[in-house]
């Protein structure tokens, strides 16, 4: 994409395309588990080709994902554009792809994560690039994205959690600099991968803002997909013909089994499929052009509901009479095992905790100050499901943890009041009643 | 490790846990909970009002089965009665052997029986002359294509025999999860848009079909069915191993055992999949030759019939209708009738 953006730039093209862009990579390899020789051999190669192509570009490591305020996860109105609006591109570990499958032929590819770029950070700054001072992360940092992702139980989960601290360090790092829109690579491929693969996690609801060509959840910055016409094939025959320089580097579930993750599944499935029904990825490509972001007809169309904390999109729990109710309260009945202290005296707190038939909707918990209830109860479904994998919420970066301490304090009045009723409510003891521990 | 107890109940020795939550329960409340689970369905979707006459779709397969076993529990309380309702396909070897059966439940808990035949309703298109009609060279037989459309038909029909008000099949959530995957990799938007809800209200004349089953996971239907010692047909059809299903129950299997939720986590996903109106089908009318619910001038059964009369099987399937009464003149591209190779397995 950044040779097409090039192309696109230089004065003997047809269609000139007019904007100033930047390229930002990120460094995963704390979160691959990496040596740091590896990580800098790797960021060494990278710079290399950043210098040939000569947008100022911007290196950044996921451990400054700790550093990262909490009005990440806010959603700002959109600026209005200006002359001097720049717009700005971010590069994605595309390159890095097209090597691969050169390599290997577009067949079962150890798959990258979407998104993924490998840099090393430059102990000296390109005089010429303007950029901000980056300095090499911390060790104690280091320690503690690998204590995150090492603290998640599936590979699945793990992807979902790398590609939202991506997201949000992309953005942050758009915001910073001033840019207004996000270019990532993905291609036609990936894209219905990834559709396949939202689909089986739950996230129906918002695969028009994940596979679609624009996506301006996020509010003043949106993420575009200019590369998602273009086939994996496609793209490997032009990084071939054009001698295309692009860098491999390994990804979280690189040389993983097959049935490790939903993704590498979903991605075998469909690579396999394609084979047998050459039409498979362009049908589902074409279907996905076929949503739209709005809620389904009948839901709610007032007011902008809340929206997850993880992933920005508006909540898609719906209440009682959601046909995945029980499906939806399981989840939240799990984690609510996990304090380890019941409230004391609350009498109807265990008995509430349960699968309640027609009951509260929510099966709001009495204790409010549980801080790991609190952020479930901000995820989208698919989010709740992937937290599911995490048994404890420490880990996790600190501007997660404030942001959802501030949400629920302004936004949830309603469970404070149903608190105070709680301990008057008579126990409901039906064929679902269960103890606090199952 | 003694086995432990029952966590319902406390008194009895736990026989199972629950695929979904992962709860260790005895037999008895395992079924307790399991038809609570289905009343609760039926009662918050208000699928099933007091006074309908329901026909249960019955093939003699695990689902249905357990279907017919649990309304007939729920049946005082919800105040409906039941008609049994099988449909022969025509299938050799196999469907006799699951009418059998359906019979023998159909004495076991007094129910009436209707046996509905494609060949009487069809003009003598059994699913064996389909098979025949559609073998050709290279390219696949779509058989579940016409079963599945003709027998909703000949539901609808043997429904109406019994003067039944609802419809439910035993379609459980797995099934769901696979229809959700194989319409997103055929690119049926049309239906996609369409499914997702608890079945159709009944729009046009057609009756209200529903489906009681559909939270429930097929784990806990066999287990279900396994508890209440229930008597069912087990072998798959003949025609499965071509159908584009299998590949999406593949990997329904595949995504269960990499993420156990991954199955209600689908149909969660697919009752929010929001399309553009330019997607969704058109608003229903009637169909001109049998006055059946459809979207266009014929409904897909009677398009279907007319390609299998005609010798072009695949008139109706695919896009572009082409040759039908309602739309022009017929062209030409469509595969001739093949000779009838020995395409059908000897029984």
């Amino acid at each position: 994409m950044v040779w097409q953006v090039l192309e696109g730039l230089s004065r003997e093209s047809a269609k000139r395309l007019r904007f100033v862009p930047g390229i930002v990579c990120i460094d995963e390899g704390a979160a691959c588990g990496l040596s740091p020789e590896a990580r800098a051999k790797a960021l060494a190669e990278m710079k290399l080709i950043l210098q040939t192509v000569g947008f100022p570009w911007h290196v950044v490591a996921l451990e400054e994902v700790f550093d990262l305020p909490p009005s990440v996860l806010r959603c700002f109105a959109q600026e209005p554009v200006g002359t001097e609006g720049a717009y700005k591109a971010a590069v994605d570990s595309f390159l890095q792809q097209q090597h691969v499958l050169g390599a290997e032929g577009a067949g079962d590819s150890p798959s990258l994560a979407q998104g993924e770029e490998q840099l090393s950070w430059p102990c000296t700054q390109d005089p010429q690039n303007p950029q901000s001072p980056d300095r090499p992360p911390t060790a104690a940092q280091t320690e503690a994205l690998s204590r995150l992702f090492d603290s998640v139980k599936t590979l699945t989960a793990k992807e979902e959690l790398l590609q939202a601290l991506r997201t949000h360090l992309i953005l942050h790092v758009a915001r910073t600099h001033g840019y207004s829109k996000v270019m990532t690579g993905d291609s036609c491929t990936r894209l219905a991968i990834k559709l396949m693969t939202s689909l089986a996690l739950g996230r129906g609801a918002f695969l028009a803002w994940d596979t679609g060509f624009s996506d301006e959840r996020h509010g003043d910055v949106v993420v575009v997909r200019p590369m998602r016409e273009h086939t994996l094939k496609e793209v490997a025959f032009y990084n071939h013909l054009f001698a295309v320089p692009s860098v491999f580097t390994p990804a979280l579930d690189t040389k993983a089994p097959e049935k490790a993750s939903i993704h590498r599944l979903m991605e075998a499935f469909m690579l396999r499929l394609q084979d047998q029904f050459p039409s498979t990825v362009s049908t589902v490509y074409r279907t996905s052009e076929k949503l739209v972001k709005a809620p389904r007809d009948g839901c709610a169309a007032g007011p902008p509901g809340p929206r997850c904390l993880l992933c920005m999109c508006a909540l898609d729990i719906d209440t009682a009479d959601s046909a995945t109710a029980f499906g939806a309260q399981t989840p939240l009945h799990l984690s609510q095992t996990q304090p380890p202290t019941p409230p004391p005296t609350a009498p109807c707190c265990s008995a509430g905790m349960g699968r309640v038939q027609g009951c509260c909707g929510g099966a709001r918990p009495c204790e409010r100050e549980d801080p790991r209830a609190r952020v479930i109860e901000q995820l989208c479904y698919g989010c709740r499901v992937n937290m599911k994998d995490l048994p404890s919420l420490d880990p996790l970066p600190p501007y997660i943890l404030a942001e959802a301490r501030l949400r629920s304090q302004s936004c949830f009045p309603r469970a404070c009041i149903e608190q105070q009723i709680q301990e008057y409510l008579v126990e409901d003891s039906d064929d679902e009643a269960q103890t606090g521990e199952s | 490790m003694p086995a432990p107890q029952c966590a319902t109940c406390h008194k009895a020795r736990a026989a199972l846990r629950r695929p979904r939550s992962g709860r260790a329960l005895c037999g008895a409340c395992f079924c307790a909970a399991f038809e609570a689970e289905v009343l609760h369905t039926v009662v918050a979707g208000r699928l099933l009002p007091s006074g309908a006459v329901v026909a249960v779709g019955a093939s003699g397969g695990k689902d249905s089965t357990v279907l017919a076993h649990v309304l007939q529990v729920l049946a005082p309380r919800l105040g409906i009665s039941l008609r049994l309702v099988a449909v022969d396909e025509g299938i050799g070897g196999y469907r006799d052997a699951a009418l059998a059966a359906v019979r023998r439940q159909a004495a076991r808990w007094e129910l009436p029986l209707t046996v509905v035949a494609y060949a009487d309703l069809f003009g003598g298109w059994t699913m064996d002359a389909v098979a025949r009609s559609t073998a050709g060279s290279g390219r696949s037989r779509a058989c579940c294509t016409f079963c599945g459309v003709l027998r909703r038909r000949a539901l609808e029909e043997g429904a109406r025999l019994v003067g039944a008000t609802h419809i439910v099949t035993g379609h459980n959530a797995d099934d769901m999860a696979e229809t959700v995957l194989m319409n997103f990799l055929r690119g049926d938007a049309a239906r996609l848009a369409r499914g997702g809800g608890l079945g159709s209200p009944g729009e046009g004349g057609a009756l209200p079909r529903c489906r009681p089953l559909q939270l429930a996971s097929q784990k806990e239907v066999v287990l279900y069915a396994h508890f209440r010692r229930l008597d069912y047909f087990s072998e798959e059809c003949v025609y499965a191993p071509e159908a584009f299903r299998g590949h999406a129950r593949h990997l329904l299997k595949l995504l269960e055992a990499a993420r156990p939720s991954a199955v209600l986590d689908l149909v969660h996903s697919a009752e929010r999949l929001a399309l553009a109106p330019a997607a969704r089908p058109p608003a229903p009318g009637a169909c001109s030759r049998c006055g059946a619910l459809a979207s266009r001038a014929l409904c897909q059964a009677c398009a279907l019939l007319d390609g299998l009369n005609r010798g072009r099987p695949r008139l109706a399937i695919g896009k572009g209708r082409r040759g039908l009464d309602e739309a022009g003149p017929p062209r030409d591209g469509e595969p001739e009738r093949a000779p009838a190779p020995d395409a059908v397995p000897a029984f």
